[in-house]
């Protein structure tokens, strides 16, 4: 796992200073989505070997919460987002 | 006491005489010396017993990779077991002693294990220790456990500080031989920040221990000439002592420097770090951490004398020790021959040179017999070597007397850094040797790890890839030459494997360190551990503290030959950290007795303190528990007391340490609306509120209250435990699900001194400080704004909310005011009889007000399941929680539910976590109803009161129950009642 995280708002950071949540899963489902879309959604996490994209928040420094893609085999990290992203670009 | 110390030695100061002891005898050694030096110097070859047959051992190596030497050194707090005796450098007064002996070293009762050899082959613990099962508690275990290990750890605190730090550089060089030496001045000169990192006590490598001139200089001029100019580089940096013991991701590399382990104690600066550990986040890194002679595996290869060949000579040339008076070198390259020259230049006998290889193609031209086409099959002698036993080509035996053994199997390039981040690497036919990994990303593997030998070639491939490296960061370099050497085309030596002597008699080993011997590696095939991962485990080869530097590829090898594969077919096992053992002291840092985790004190810590509180640590918090007062000698008399002050006049608390959230921005109501389960668009401005929140799987995840301080701006209160957590997940619902929300968060945990204002009197006592009118009427409950106090001096906040259920208030003021303000509570309410209380107070009088904390809400509860179900909002749309707080099993009626419960009989005592059975069930799983989750004494009622979780628990008001103490194996009948034993009508809170 990364050793060092590029914070996009503060610069290459070491790994300490983050605190992780775990995989980006499924959207929060709306409030009238059934059942099984809110189970998925709070429950079913995959375990990949390979790209995996998780919620890292920078805890020990600007407190924002970020999207880090990395490869769960290589160790690679490939992308760090500013998490209010994601829906942004969900939303277009 | 022969003295094996002859002239010459690059590292040895002869003018400082050090004294030390070895098993309580007086010694003395040279400064420069490392332990082993000292101990060879004083002729002393048997310096410990192995781990499994206890069989006498000698000094093998002169470096990292010892697998015999092992001591403990040092006294008290200082002493640290397993120091390898060639890495431990001698200072004055050291005191070192053998380990895994006993009654001493050159007689060892354990070394009756070695007539139980046959027993105690490969997998030996799976087999032996099968059966009677019942025997493995009672006999096996401890007998596992007093054989296991090797040196006992000290139980005193170490005195000595330690430290972490972090460096950043352009180029880590790692080993500072000729190689790294060359990398290093190369980059220096070209102006990158160099970091140059050597576990040795001097920088120099196989320049130390290099006997023929080097250019036309002696070796030792042509290093301290190098040295000297890369002190003068203000941009390189000289790490020795230092050890890089791993590589971690992103080009983060983990070592420890050994800052002032080598000194004596007298000389300890106790301001400064004993070890330091190391983080070096480098752009480019050169690994120059050259290659470790193998030991051949023949009989007899273990005995006290035998020697690895390039050990000998750095004992000769950088310690000035003789290894011996007359030497043998079995050996299979022509690199080891270099070790005769040293040896006789010295006017050492060599006796022999027996090489495997029937033409050695060699440039030998000294006096030592060379017996070509031969092996060593056996050694003699009781505590250290006195004859070898030669088997000729011709299969004729010859015995030669010796007392030293010089042995060389090759070169295993130390490829371990190039390797921990999961590169495998490569078998070479050519080297007869694993190379690093072909990807090195970031790394330039050079010098003898990439195959190389002699200083010529080493300290040319280490210009070239400084220079390599210099260009990925876009510098120019130059790579640096040594002035006079000529480089020669490369010779290319012809060695010939030699994994072990088929002809051994005796145990012939492979692991030194766990006794692991060749046939063990057979069987441990023969019973189909033939994997390499499998054998290593099965047979415990390369599982010891040195890891398996000396024995892992001769076990390869072996398992290679047997099989009929390369050895590259074989494969390695896995390369992890740390390269070399890392004490614990290093690792832990400072984060060691009060400095192991942070303190936290309230603004009002010191006003407590003033007033005899007792604390008590939560989390990182230090809260006042209690007040004892004259004449108060159990902690229930002030707690009682502090009560009834309460309840009947007024009493002041410390909250401070509960979390501070301050929510701001145009959205600020609409985000809490839909982090609480309970409506807060519509709280009115200077109006608190009791919120609930939940998780998203519907459980109750906190409480505390909301106040509206003004228009988009509202100030959080969360419990002391999850004020971070709550902050996080408050962080995640703004940026991550709702980020269109205008909301902004900040913690205001530490800005504030807030403390509780509460009884009956309380309004009076506040009054008197508070400018604004605060009566019933003009701030009624639930009220909370902002307040002028002291005729207008201080600015402060007052919310009218109540944990005891009497009549009270929250004060906050600035924390630098804390103190003076809670002074001036305490003043304006002598005349009322105004009294501190601490937490435990605040927790009886909660329960006896029938308040949750998370003793109740512990994760597995719903809002309804505490009474509160009608605060869930019905109404709004969404909020987090809200779909899976209604599955089916979240609102099952019969759910264990909050209620009240107290003994049948008031003297009668129960315990929280007790179960409760409905009378006359027996106890049983499926007989259970719920259990009690907070209990205390109420002194306004006089007899224990509790708050339980119990199945149908509100419609069972009266019911007479059983309260289960499975722990103290004690039955006590109780009544559940309503939760709320004081003031159910709330009278006292809106009075």
């Amino acid at each position: 796992m990364s050793s060092l995280v590029k914070c996009p708002h503060c610069g290459l950071r070491p790994r300490e200073e983050f605190t992780i949540r775990g995989e980006v899963a499924a959207p929060r489902p709306s409030a009238g989505a059934d059942e099984a879309t809110w189970f998925d959604h709070v429950y079913l996490r995959d375990n990949p070997r390979g790209e995996h994209r998780e919620y890292w928040h920078h805890a020990g420094g600007c407190r924002r919460w970020l999207v880090l893609s990395r490869n769960t085999l290589t160790h690679e990290t490939s992308d760090v987002v500013d998490a209010s992203t994601l829906k942004t670009e969900g939303a277009r | 006491m022969t003295s094996f110390r002859i002239e010459g030695g690059t590292l040895i100061d002869r003018s400082d005489v050090r004294r030390f002891t070895f098993n309580g005898e007086a010694l003395s050694g040279i400064g420069g010396d490392t332990v082993a030096s000292a101990l060879l110097a004083n002729g002393k070859q048997l310096v410990g017993r192995s781990f499994k047959y206890h069989r006498p051992r000698g000094i093998l190596t002169a470096g990292a990779a010892e697998p015999n030497a092992l001591l403990t050194i040092g006294r008290d707090g200082r002493r640290d077991p397993n120091t390898r005796a060639t890495m431990a450098e001698l200072y004055d007064g050291l005191e070192a002693r053998s380990q895994n002996c006993w009654p001493n070293v050159s007689f060892d009762i354990g070394a009756a294990n070695g007539l139980l050899g046959p027993l105690l082959g490969a997998g030996f613990y799976y087999k032996t220790f099968m059966w009677p099962a019942a025997f493995w508690e009672k006999v096996y275990e401890p007998l596992i456990r007093k054989a296991a290990g090797l040196g006992r750890a000290s139980y005193d605190p170490d005195p000595g500080y330690y430290e972490k730090c972090w460096a950043h550089c352009d180029l880590l060089v790692i080993g500072a031989g000729p190689t790294g030496l060359a990398a290093a001045l190369t980059a220096g000169r070209a102006g990158a920040r160099v970091i140059i990192a050597d576990e040795g006590a001097q920088p120099g490598g196989g320049f130390l221990a290099e006997g023929s001139p080097v250019g036309g200089k002696p070796a030792d001029t042509v290093l301290a000439d190098i040295i000297g100019e890369l002190h003068a580089l203000p941009n390189v940096e000289i790490r020795k002592r230092t050890t890089v013991f791993a590589a971690y991701d992103d080009q983060v590399f983990g070592a420890v420097e050994r800052v002032q382990k080598h000194l004596p104690e007298n000389e300890i600066n106790p301001h400064r770090a004993m070890e330091r550990l190391w983080r070096i986040v480098a752009r480019q890194v050169v690994l120059a951490t050259g290659a470790e002679e193998r030991p051949i595996v023949f009989g007899g290869n273990d005995r006290p004398g035998v020697m690895m060949a390039g050990a000998m000579r750095t004992y000769l040339n950088a310690y000035g020790v003789a290894p011996g008076k007359r030497v043998a070198l079995f050996a299979n390259n022509s690199q080891a021959y270099q070790t005769a020259v040293d040896l006789e230049a010295r006017g050492i006998e060599v006796a022999a040179i027996i090489d495997p290889r029937t033409c050695p193609n060699i440039n030998y031209a000294g006096k030592a017999r060379l017996i070509a086409g031969a092996m060593v099959r056996d050694t003699a002698g009781r505590r250290a070597i006195k004859s070898i036993t030669v088997r000729h080509d011709d299969g004729s035996d010859e015995v030669i007397a010796v007392d030293a053994l010089g042995v060389s199997g090759g070169y295993s390039p130390i490829v371990h850094l190039a390797c921990h981040r999961g590169g495998k690497p490569v078998w070479s036919d050519a080297h007869i040797g694993f190379m690093p990994p072909e990807k090195t990303d970031g790394m330039t593997p050079c010098g003898a790890v990439a195959g190389k030998a002699g200083i010529a070639a080493c300290f040319a491939a280490g210009g070239v890839a400084a220079v390599k490296a210099l260009a990925e960061l876009g510098v120019m370099g130059e790579a640096a030459s040594l002035p006079g050497v000529e480089q020669t085309a490369e010779t290319v030596d012809h060695i010939q494997p030699v994994w072990r002597v088929a002809s051994s008699k005796g145990k012939a080993f492979v692991d030194f360190q766990n006794d692991v011997a060749a046939s063990d590696i057979t069987l441990a095939m023969r019973e189909g551990y033939d994997h390499v991962e499998l054998a290593k485990r099965y047979t415990t080869n390369g599982m010891a503290t040195d890891q398996g530097k000396t024995s892992n590829v001769n076990a390869i090898g072996i398992l290679a030959e047997n099989k009929r594969v390369s050895p590259g077919e074989i494969g390695t096992t896995t390369f992890r950290p740390f390269y070399t053992p890392v004490c614990f002291g290093a690792l832990v840092g400072a984060s060691k007795g009060m400095d192991f985790q942070p303190v936290r004190k309230s603004p009002l810590h010191g006003w407590a303190e003033r007033h005899g509180a007792k604390f008590v640590e939560t989390g990182l918090w230090y809260r006042s528990s209690w007040f004892p007062k004259d004449g108060e000698t159990f902690w229930r008399d002030s707690v009682d007391r502090e009560v009834n002050t309460v309840r009947t006049k007024v009493g002041i608390c410390d909250v401070s340490t509960l979390g501070k959230i301050e929510v701001f921005g145009t959205d600020a109501a609409e985000f809490l609306n839909r982090v609480y389960c309970n409506a807060f668009l519509k709280l009115p401005v200077g109006k608190a509120r009791y919120g609930i929140m939940l998780r998203e799987d519907g459980f109750v995840y906190d409480d505390g209250t909301t106040s509206c301080l003004g228009e988009n701006h509202y100030f959080m209160t969360t419990t002391t435990a999850l004020a971070a957590g709550v902050l996080t997940h408050l962080e995640f619902c703004a940026q991550v699900l709702w980020p269109e929300l205008d909301v902004r968060l900040a913690s205001a945990t530490d800005q504030w001194a807030q403390m509780a204002v509460a009884g009956p009197r309380s309004r009076e006592v506040l009054s008197k400080i508070i400018d604004d009118d605060i009566s019933n009427e003009a701030f009624p409950f639930l009220a909370a704004r902002e307040v002028s106090m002291f005729g207008g001096r201080l600015k402060g906040r007052l919310f009218r909310i109540s944990f005891s259920g009497e009549l009270a208030y929250e004060i906050a003021v600035p924390a630098g005011y804390g103190e003076s303000v809670a002074d001036a509570v305490m003043i304006a309410g002598e005349e009322f009889g105004i009294a501190p209380y601490g937490t435990e107070a605040l927790g009886v009088m909660r329960i006896e007000k029938g308040h949750v904390t998370h003793a109740e809400i512990n994760g597995t509860v719903t809002p309804a399941d505490l009474g509160m179900g009608r605060m869930v909002s019905a109404k709004k749309d969404d909020f987090i929680g809200r779909v899976m707080n209604l599955r089916e099993g979240l609102v099952d009626p019969s759910r264990p539910s909050l209620v009240g419960i107290k003994p049948k009989s008031p003297s009668d005592k129960f315990a929280t976590g007790s179960h409760i059975l409905n009378p006359g069930d027996d106890v049983s799983l499926a007989n259970d109803q719920g259990y009690v989750t907070s209990m205390c004494h109420s002194p306004t009622l006089g007899h224990p009161v509790g708050l339980a979780l119990v199945k149908n628990g509100p419609k069972r008001h009266g019911e007479e129950v059983v309260i289960w103490n499975g722990l103290a194996g004690t039955t006590v009948t109780g009544i559940l009642c309503d939760p709320a034993f004081v003031d159910p009508e709330n009278e006292k809170l809106h009075a």
